[in-house]
């Protein structure tokens, strides 16, 4: 039997007064790829980071590979929105994924050492970016500032990857190159990664969780006319999975 | 002026003022700006009026009182923020009167007759006293030293706090340990640029190293250099021409900020225009 990965019982979030998530229950299996998907505001960002331990839980309990939340830092990759990232922040590319390897608690005068070098730029090769190591983070496309901020989740040596929407605001050629690459690490890390795009959930997810304040659906990635009806309060296109099917056409990069 | 400088002890005292306020100014300003706490920081410089008043009222040195205040404001304002429930920018306009307000009153409960605080609210650096000296001194050694024994640990907190938690990073201590240096920052800066003018000591350095570097280290320097210029040659004015220094110092780093953003704006622009004509012909 597998083990669990993530294991949340009846949590509640509250903001204020305001709940933001309320009474979830749910299993995340080792080596799952697990994609939360709801509506804007229906919580999948704060479940995301209730887990990471950013935001405080109000009620109920999360627990890491059988453990209480707070002990195993060590084994979360984070994604966070490019949105809410400063991207002229004076740091280097190369630097940003550094910061990765850098060790928990303070550590005075701590130098990076050839092995943190060697780290960085292997997870820079493996998104594809290496040759954009010594690049100022300002001068990177959204595509390229998304696969950097893998890299960097990647240099911790996660055992789970957390994504918070990763394909917002990439080109459509780096958000194939993202879910490819998701895939690929898929088989040793547990992927677990929140979108509102009901397109960017790709054939490659595992599992599918449907959020809006409340677990609408958790189980396999087919989603029916009810469970849409229900997340998003009205209908709306459903996008089957194997069936292509795009509301807009596709239409390439302008030469 | 050179001569004047080998002459009179209170030009030499100066000077090392002037330095030793570039350099916390180069360091911390470069962090203030890059994570927005310019406001917090005002705040914590009006707050230390306060520390002043009292110091005057119970007959300790009014610095001391300074940096109390300050160091208590800055700890205050964390605190809320970090706890949350109240904007954090009415916080910083409550503290920031409150000092100013709580100096009022204890200069006025002050026996006899007031003292001239004028130097304190504006800044006279030709007034810097041996003793200023050495509290500068001290304080300005245990800045650079946390900034840069810790400095990769700052880089990685600036650029991404929630991601810095995750690997284990102590944020909320690194938090704290910034607002304190803030103030202490600001006590240095007080004989200097007085209580008032302290932000844009704070701010113009950095921000014209921001446009002329985009390495985190570089700015830092850049900015020390450029606050060594700015003081100096205030200093000089203010010395000709019997002016308040901070406010002669002031003066001149906005308008060297200013004439810098219009120079790299127009320099960006004229580029773009370049890159699109160039574009069209091919």
């Amino acid at each position: 039997m597998r083990k669990t990965a993530v294991n949340i019982e009846k949590l509640s979030v509250y903001y204020g007064e305001t709940p933001a998530i309320t009474n979830i229950c749910m299993d995340v299996e080792d080596g799952e790829f697990l994609g939360i998907i709801g509506p804007n505001g229906g919580g999948k960002s704060t479940l995301l980071k209730s887990i990471l331990g950013l935001v405080p839980i109000t009620t109920g309990s999360i627990k890491i590979y059988n453990e209480k939340l707070g002990k195993n830092k060590t084994l979360f990759g984070y994604v966070p929105q490019f949105a809410t990232m400063d991207k002229n922040f004076p740091i280097s590319c190369l630097e940003v994924v550094l910061t990765g390897c850098i060790k928990g608690g303070l550590s005075p005068f701590f130098r990076f050492a050839k092995k943190d070098r060697d780290i960085a730029f292997d997870q820079l090769e493996r998104v594809g970016i290496k040759k954009l190591a010594n690049k100022q983070i300002g001068e990177l496309s959204g595509g390229e500032f998304q696969k950097m901020l893998i890299a960097r989740a990647l240099a911790v040596n996660p055992k789970i990857l957390f994504l918070d929407e990763p394909t917002a605001s990439v080109d459509a050629s780096s958000r194939e190159q993202i879910y490819d690459l998701l895939e690929e690490l898929n088989k040793n890390i547990t992927i677990i990664l929140v979108t509102h795009d009901l397109m960017a959930i790709s054939s490659k997810v595992g599992r599918l969780a449907c959020l809006n304040e409340n677990l609408v659906y958790h189980g396999k990635p087919e989603l029916n006319d009810n469970i849409v009806n229900k997340l998003y309060g009205c209908p709306i296109d459903l996008i089957a999975h194997g069936v292509p099917h795009r509301v807009l056409r596709e239409h390439g990069e302008e030469k | 002026m050179i001569h004047a400088i080998f002459e009179y002890k209170f030009l030499q005292n100066a000077l090392a003022a002037s330095i030793l306020a570039s350099i916390v100014c180069g360091i911390i300003g470069v962090i203030i700006v890059e994570k927005k706490l310019v406001m917090m920081s005002g705040g914590i410089a009006h707050t230390a009026y306060g520390g002043v008043g009292l110091g005057y009222l119970m007959g300790f040195e009014p610095m001391i009182g300074a940096f109390i205040f300050s160091a208590c404001a800055a700890m205050g304002i964390g605190f809320i923020k970090r706890k949350g429930g109240a904007q954090s920018d009415v916080i910083i306009g409550l503290f920031w009167s409150l000092g100013m307000a709580l100096g009022i009153v204890f200069i006025a409960f002050m026996p006899g007759y007031p003292p001239d605080l004028n130097s304190y609210l504006f800044g006279n650096i030709l007034s810097v006293t041996k003793s200023d000296i050495y509290l500068m001194l001290i304080l300005t050694f245990i800045v650079v030293f946390v900034v840069i024994a810790l400095y990769n640990n700052w880089k990685a907190y600036l650029f991404d706090e929630e991601f810095a938690f995750i690997i284990g990073i102590n944020t909320a201590f690194l938090e704290y340990l910034l607002l304190v240096l803030i103030a202490m920052t600001v006590v240095v800066l007080i004989r200097v640029a007085g209580i008032i003018m302290v932000i844009a000591l704070l701010t113009a350095p950095a921000a014209t190293a921001g446009i002329v570097s985009s390495k985190l280290k570089n700015r830092m320097v850049y900015a020390i250099i450029f606050g060594i210029i700015f003081c100096v040659a205030g200093l000089w004015i203010s010395y000709v021409l019997n002016i308040a220094s901070g406010a002669i110092i002031v003066i001149l780093s906005v308008i060297f900020y200013f004439s810098m953003y219009s120079i790299s704006y127009t320099r960006i622009k004229a580029k773009r225009k370049g890159i699109a004509i160039r574009q069209e012909l091919s």
